[in-house]
């Protein structure tokens, strides 16, 4: 197993955890690379508590500074690690409880009513 | 360790392994207690798809096939974006047990970071847009 997925998912959680953190990410996933300024006219938070959570953000790799117009740092939202943390989820929600019981009930249904038609036909076949 | 990479999962059912083999491999098998619709090509390599009323559906891939002992297919990892290579690995595993059948269910393969070659294809991906974006402006100004 990659040794540090865990690592990556983990600061996905750890920046999610925080409102402040949720709003910016939030704002830059649906409007795109923004200054701190930018954001601070769009959220209800002021600009230094911004800079203080996009600095954070992009020591954890969620974020990448790169240059803007007039010489202001924009930040964009990097993907990669939100894979990673949507793997993490993906495991805990696969269920396989649900079809394994669907199954034994079939099964069981079969064995009773050998000659039945299957529970749920291919419409057009 | 706190990033599962296997589910697994035993079941006991009363039917011999005949009957789960063919609720597991047929059409109308994964049709009645999986899906709502299936279709499946039965040899490694092979096509198959389960579809949900729900709207959802999985594409598969045949990957193991030892009647009536053991069937593997891989599939996409829910959740993830539409595109993304990676896929985990499900097999069945049938064990006579009196009358009836053992069944174990493993999924593996959730704990795979995304190699460099796609990290980058991605990132280049949202490059991507933002320079065809530009482009698309730039048409539109000139014209």
């Amino acid at each position: 197993m990659p040794p540090d997925i865990e690592a990556v998912a983990e600061q996905v959680f750890v920046a999610l955890a925080d409102p402040t953190r949720r709003a910016i990410l939030a704002a830059l996933a649906s409007g795109g690379p923004a200054t701190a300024t930018d954001l601070a006219g769009r959220l209800p938070i002021t600009r230094q508590a911004i800079a203080k959570h996009l600095a954070l953000l992009t020591l954890a790799g969620l974020v990448t500074a790169e240059p803007g117009e007039r010489r202001r740092v924009r930040y964009r939202l990097r993907s990669a690690p939100m894979q990673a943390a949507q793997q993490f989820l993906a495991a805990l929600a696969r269920d396989w409880d649900g079809p394994l019981g669907a199954l034994k009930d079939h099964l069981d249904r079969e064995a009773r009513e050998p000659a039945a038609a299957p529970l749920h036909g291919i419409p057009g076949h | 360790m706190g990033f599962p990479d296997r589910i697994e999962r035993t079941v006991e059912l009363a039917h011999p392994p005949a009957k789960v083999w063919a609720a597991l491999t047929t059409a109308e098998g994964l049709a009645a207690w999986f899906g709502n619709e299936a279709a499946i090509d039965l040899r490694p390599g092979g096509a198959a798809w389960m579809k949900w009323n729900e709207g959802y559906n999985a594409e598969m891939r045949v990957e193991r096939v030892e009647e009536p002992r053991v069937f593997g297919f891989t599939w996409h990892i829910y959740g993830l974006p539409e595109g993304d290579p990676r896929r985990t690995y499900v097999e069945f595993t049938l064990e006579p047990d009196g009358a009836g059948t053992r069944l174990t269910v493993v999924e593996s393969g959730f704990a795979q970071l995304a190699d460099e070659a796609h990290q980058k294809a991605f990132d280049g991906n949202t490059g991507g847009w933002a320079s065809e974006l530009a482009e698309l402006a730039s048409y539109l100004d000139a014209a």
